[in-house]
C-alpha cells in the first residue's frame, strides 16, 4: 500500500532492536573516544541489533541511519559493516532507518562526517555481530570459538573444515551475547577487501536505473491528496486576507487551508501561507493559481540585493569585531614596501536539489507517519511533534531517498505544511509538493558576502601584514533575533584557521543583518572565505610578480602541524581541536598533485590559462586546477579539470571520485552563472531559466580526479561531500585571469569577460 | 476523453485536458520514475518517450498526445537491461539519482536517432538536462560505453 522502505521479511535472524547498548550508562562509560559523534546530540550507538539482520537465506540487510542524498553512504556504510562482518557484498543489502536518535544515536546528516563518525562504530558492529556467528558455530559444533573464523559469509572450523552459512547460523547467532566493545577484534586494515578498494557497485543502481527508487516527492499511500502552499513573496510577510472562490472552482480542489506565519527566528517553521489541497497536484497548482491574497509583506520588504552590496561593501570598509589577531597588522601594514586590497562579492545561492522540498504525511489513529526526503529525520519528527502538537513517540518519520540535499533538506519546514494540511483534513494523508519556483522563492539562501583583504608587502613581495574582513548575514539569524556577526563555526570554516605564515594578521567580521533565511549551502561559508583568500594570494602573486602556485606555497609554508586553537579557530567540528590538527604538508601535497595532474607551467596558447587554488575543509585537503578557455567574445569553456583529495583514509574511492566531480560542476555553476537576487524583498530568479546552472555543455571536459592515498585507518576520515566545491571557484577566477587579464572580484562571472 | 498507451498499455484519462501528462503518470497511474524538476521543461527530468520521441511530460498536455504511445523509464526494457541502463549502472553514473530516468530516456532516444553520437552530439541531446549533482563526465562516458554495445 505505501512505500514498503523495508524490502524483503526478515526471517528471524539478527533481529533489529532490543536493548541499545550504552543507553542508562553514563556518558563517559557510553561513549568510546574516537572520531565520534559524541560531541552530536545523541552520540553514536553501535549495538550489531540496530543495524544487522541476517534472514535464514543468508541475505544481510544493513540498516542505514545517515540519509542518501547522492554522497554514496547507503553503499559506505553497508561496506564498513561488511568488512567487519566478513559478508560477501553480493549478498548486502540496505534499508534505511526511521528518523529516531534515541535509538540510532545522531542521524544529522550534514557537515561532511558520516564516515569520520560512525566509521568505528560500524566497525565495531560488524565484528560484534561476526563474533556472535562465530560464537554460534562453535557451540554447535562442541568446539572452542578460538578454532572457529568468519569468511565470505560462513564460518569455518579450522581443524575439521566444516562449515556454516551465515543464513544457517542466523536464528543461533541472535540469541548469542552481544559482545563486550572493548573485547571486539577488529581486523587489521592490512586485510581489507572492501574499504578502500574499487569495484563496489552502489546498492541502490538497479532501482535508481529503473525508476523504483523512492523519493520524498514519490511517496503513495491510499486516499492520498495532494497540496502545494501560496507562501508570502517576503520573508516574515503575513497574509492579510484572502479569497478562494475561484480556487474552490477549479476541479479537484478539496480544501483551502491557512498556514500561520511563524515567530521570527522562524527556524525551521514553515513561512505560512494559504495551502490548497487537491485531488492531484495539477489541481492544487491551478488552484492556487486562482487564489486572491493581500499580503502584508513587513519589514524586509527593503531588501534589494543592489544596495545591500553597498551596505556590506560600506561595513567592510570600517573596522569590525576582531576575531583573530596576531602581531601588530597596522604598525606592518604602516612599514610595507606595497600595499594591496581588493574587495570580493559572492551572492546568494540556492540549493536547487533537483528534487524540491517534498513530503506525505498522514495522521490516524492517534499516530503521525510522514515519508520525507530529510537530511535531519530527528529534527523533523520533533517539530513535527511540536508543531502538530502530538507526543514524540506518536510520531514516525520515514526517510525516503533525497533527489539531492546540499543543505536545504536539513530544514523540515516542508514536512510541517504537510503535516499541517493533513490535520486539518482529519488526517487524510496529504503530499506536500514544493514547485521550483517555491524552492527559489522560499528558500534558506546561501550567505552574501563581501570579503574585503588588505595586504602589506616587504621589498620581496612578501606578505608583512594581512587584514580580512568578511562581511555576511549569518545562519544564526534563523535560531536567534537578528544576531549580526558570524557564528564559529562559520568563521572556522576557511576565515580565521587559515594557515598561512604572515607574521601579522587580523581578522574582523562587522555586523551584518539577515533579511532573508539563511541556511547550510554544501561547504557553506567556505564558499566565500575561499574564493576571496584564494584569489587574493593570487593577486598578491602577481604584484609580486611571482607564480601563484609558488607564491601560495610559500605562504602555506613548510609542512608542519597546526592546532586550529592557535588560529582563533574555537569550533573545530563541535570537536577536541586537537583531534583536527591542520596539516599543511597536506595542504600542500594536494595543490602540488593538482598542478601536475594540469601540467603547470606549461606554455598556454593565446586566450587560454591555467588557475589554482587549496583549501581545507571538513577535515580534508583539496586543491583544484583548472585550465580555461576562452572564446573568441571570451566565452568561458574548461577543456580540463585536475581535482586533488587527501580526505585520509578512505572507505570508498569510487564515490569520493564522484564527490569530487559533482563539486568541480557544482563550482562551475556557482562561478559562472548561479545568483539569487532580491527586489523589494522578492526573489528576482523563478526558475532554471534565470537561475543558471551548468548543464553538460558548459561543464569542464575533462575532470581528472587525484586522491591521495592513506591507509593509516586510525587517522580521521575526512569530509567528501563538500570539501570539494571551495577552491574550484577561484581556481577558475585565476584561471580567467591568466587566459584574459581580467581579474574576477564578483561571482558570478556571468558576461564580465564577454565582448 | 484522451486514450494513450502507456508502456503497452492502454490508459483512458477524462480530466482536465491541460494536465501535463507528467502528473497523469505520477498521480493517477503511480508511474512515479517519471520525475518533477521544473515543470516548465528546463531541466529534463520528466523525460519520456512520446511515439519514439523523447519529449518532456511536464510541458506536454494530455489531450495534446491523444492516440500516442508513451514510454516511461519503467517500460524502457522489460528487465531493467536497456544498453543504456547498463552503461549507467556500469559506470556507476548517479549520484543521488533522481535526474537520470530523465537523462536515461534522453540517451536512450539520442542513441536510436545517432547510434555512435559525437561529443556534439552528446551536449546538443543532452544540454537540457539538469544534473545538480555535476554527473556529466560520466553520463558522457555512458553514452559513448552503450553506443559501443556496452563494452568499455
Amino acid at each position: 500500500m505505501i512505500v514498503n522502505l523495508s524490502r524483503r521479511g526478515l526471517l528471524g535472524g539478527l533481529a533489529a532492536g532490543g536493548l541499545v547498548l550504552g543507553i542508562g550508562l553514563p556518558r563517559s562509560e557510553a561513549q568510546q573516544a574516537g572520531f565520534g559523534a559524541d560531541g552530536m546530540p545523541n552520540g553514536w550507538r553501535d549495538d550489531p541489533r540496530l543495524f544487522i539482520a541476517i534472514a535464514e537465506d543468508g541475505i544481510v540487510t544493513v540498516t542505514c541511519h545517515r540519509q542518501e542524498m547522492g554522497q554514496g553512504v547507503r553503499t559506505s556504510i553497508p561496506m564498513v559493516i561488511a568488512e567487519e562482518l566478513e559478508a560477501d557484498w553480493s549478498k548486502v543489502r540496505v534499508t534505511q532507518a526511521d528518523g529516531d536518535e534515541g535509538r540510532f544515536g545522531n542521524q544529522d546528516t550534514d557537515g561532511s562526517r558520516s564516515l569520520r563518525h560512525f566509521f568505528m562504530p560500524m566497525r565495531r558492529a560488524g565484528a560484534a555481530a561476526r563474533t556472535m556467528l562465530e560464537a554460534a558455530a562453535a557451540k554447535q559444533w562442541g568446539v572452542p570459538v578460538a578454532e572457529v573464523r568468519a569468511a565470505n559469509h560462513q564460518v569455518v572450523h579450522e581443524g575439521s573444515g566444516r562449515t556454516l552459512g551465515y543464513g544457517a547460523l542466523a536464528k543461533a547467532a541472535a540469541d548469542m551475547p552481544v559482545p563486550d566493545r572493548a573485547t571486539v577484534r577488529l581486523k587489521d586494515p592490512a586485510n581489507f577487501r572492501l574499504i578502500g578498494k574499487e569495484g563496489t557497485e552502489l546498492l541502490d543502481n538497479r532501482d535508481i536505473t529503473t525508476g523504483k527508487a523512492i523519493y520524498g516527492i514519490d511517496a503513495r499511500t491510499e486516499g492520498m491528496l495532494y497540496a502545494v502552499v501560496a507562501r508570502p513573496p517576503v520573508f516574515g510577510g503575513k497574509v492579510t486576507s484572502f479569497d478562494a472562490a475561484e480556487t474552490m472552482k477549479v476541479p479537484g480542489v478539496v480544501k483551502v487551508v491557512a498556514i500561520d506565519a511563524p515567530a521570527i527566528p522562524s527556524e525551521f517553521q514553515p513561512l505560512g501561507g494559504i495551502a490548497v489541497i487537491a485531488r492531484n497536484t495539477w489541481a492544487a497548482m491551478q488552484g492556487r493559481d486562482k487564489l486572491k491574497i493581500a499580503w502584508n509583506d513587513g519589514p524586509h520588504a527593503v531588501y534589494s540585493s543592489d544596495t545591500y552590496r553597498a551596505q556590506l561593501q560600506e561595513a567592510a570598509r570600517k573596522p569590525g569585531k576582531v576575531v583573530r589577531n596576531a602581531g601588530d597588522v597596522d604598525r606592518a601594514m604602516a612599514g610595507a614596501a606595497k600595499r594591496v586590497e581588493a574587495e570580493y562579492y559572492i551572492p546568494h545561492l540556492a540549493q536547487t536539489p533537483l528534487e524540491p522540498p517534498a513530503a506525505l504525511v498522514r495522521i490516524a489513529d492517534g499516530r503521525c507517519e510522514a515519508w520525507a526526503c530529510t537530511q535531519a529525520p530527528q529534527a523533523t519528527r520533533t517539530r513535527l511533534a511540536q508543531r502538530l502538537n502530538m507526543p514524540e513517540d506518536k510520531v514516525t518519520v520515514h526517510v525516503t531517498l533525497l533527489g539531492g540535499g546540499f543543505g536545504r533538506k536539513s530544514k523540515p519546514d516542508f514536512v510541517l505544511e504537510a503535516g499541517l494540511c493533513s490535520q486539518a483534513m482529519d488526517g487524510a494523508p496529504v503530499k506536500m509538493t514544493w514547485t521550483r519556483e517555491d524552492d527559489l522563492h522560499h528558500g534558506y539562501y546561501h550567505t552574501v558576502s563581501v570579503e574585503r583583504i588588505e595586504a602589506g608587502l616587504d621589498a620581496a613581495g612578501k606578505p608583512v601584514a594581512w587584514l580580512h574582513r568578511s562581511v555576511a548575514p549569518t545562519i544564526g539569524s534563523i535560531f536567534a533575533p537578528d544576531p549580526k556577526h558570524e557564528l564559529p563555526l562559520e568563521l572556522g570554516m576557511g576565515l580565521v584557521n587559515t594557515p598561512f605564515l604572515i607574521p601579522n594578521i587580523r581578522m574582523e567580521n562587522p555586523e551584518a543583518q539577515a533579511h532573508a533565511r539563511i541556511g547550510w549551502f554544501r561547504s557553506v561559508s567556505n564558499i566565500p572565505h575561499a574564493f576571496a583568500i584564494q584569489s587574493f594570494v593570487a593577486e598578491l602573486a602577481h604584484a609580486a610578480g611571482k607564480d601563484p602556485k609558488d607564491y601560495l606555497l610559500e605562504l602555506i609554508g613548510a609542512p608542519r602541524v597546526v592546532d586550529p586553537t592557535t588560529l582563533g579557530d574555537v569550533w573545530n567540528h563541535g570537536e577536541d581541536p586537537k583531534r583536527y590538527p591542520i596539516d599543511t604538508g597536506r595542504l600542500r601535497r594536494v595543490i602540488e598533485t593538482a598542478a601536475t595532474g594540469i601540467g603547470w607551467g606549461r606554455v598556454m596558447p593565446q586566450g587560454s590559462g591555467l588557475g589554482i587554488a587549496g583549501h581545507y575543509s571538513f577535515v580534508s585537503y583539496v586543491a583544484a586546477a583548472v585550465e580555461v578557455k576562452m572564446g573568441s567574445r571570451g566565452e568561458i569553456s574548461f577543456p580540463r579539470v585536475d581535482i586533488a583529495i587527501d580526505c585520509g583514509p578512505q572507505v570508498n574511492p569510487e564515490r569520493i571520485r564522484s564527490q569530487m566531480e559533482g563539486a568541480v560542476v557544482m563550482g562551475t555553476g556557482l562561478a559562472l552563472s548561479a545568483e539569487v537576487s532580491f527586489k523589494d524583498g522578492r526573489v528576482q530568479q523563478n526558475n532554471f531559466d534565470a537561475y543558471e546552472l551548468t548543464r553538460i555543455d558548459s561543464a569542464p571536459r575533462e575532470i581528472h580526479v587525484h586522491l591521495l592515498p592513506s591507509r593509516d585507518y586510525n587517522q580521521p576520515l575526512g569530509g567528501v561531500g563538500e570539501p570539494g566545491v571551495p577552491p574550484v571557484a577561484p581556481a577558475i577566477a585565476n584561471a580567467v585571469f591568466a587566459a584574459s587579464g581580467k581579474r574576477i572580484r564578483q561571482l558570478p562571472i556571468r558576461d564580465q569577460v564577454t565582448t | 476523453m484522451t486514450t494513450l498507451t502507456i508502456n503497452g498499455t492502454e490508459r483512458r484519462f477524462e480530466g482536465d485536458p491541460e494536465m501535463p501528462l507528467l502528473w497523469f503518470l505520477r498521480d493517477e497511474l503511480g508511474l512515479t520514475g517519471t520525475k518533477f524538476g521544473c515543470g516548465q521543461a528546463l531541466c529534463g527530468a520528466c523525460t519520456v518517450h512520446v511515439d519514439g520521441n523523447a519529449v518532456r511530460a511536464c510541458q506536454t498536455p494530455v489531450s495534446a498526445i491523444d492516440g500516442a504511445k508513451v514510454t516511461t523509464i519503467e517500460g524502457l526494457s522489460p528487465d531493467g537491461d536497456h544498453p543504456v541502463q547498463v552503461a549507467w549502472r556500469t559506470l556507476n553514473v548517479a549520484q543521488c539519482g533522481y535526474c537520470q530516468t530523465g537523462q536515461i530516456m534522453q540517451a536512450a532516444a539520442l542513441l536510436k536517432d545517432i547510434p555512435d553520437p559525437s561529443d556534439d552530439d552528446i551536449d546538443t541531446a543532452m544540454s537540457g538536462n539538469l544534473c545538480r549533482c555535476g554527473t556529466y563526465p560520466r553520463i558522457r562516458a555512458a553514452i559513448k560505453q552503450a553506443a559501443k554495445g556496452g563494452r568499455p
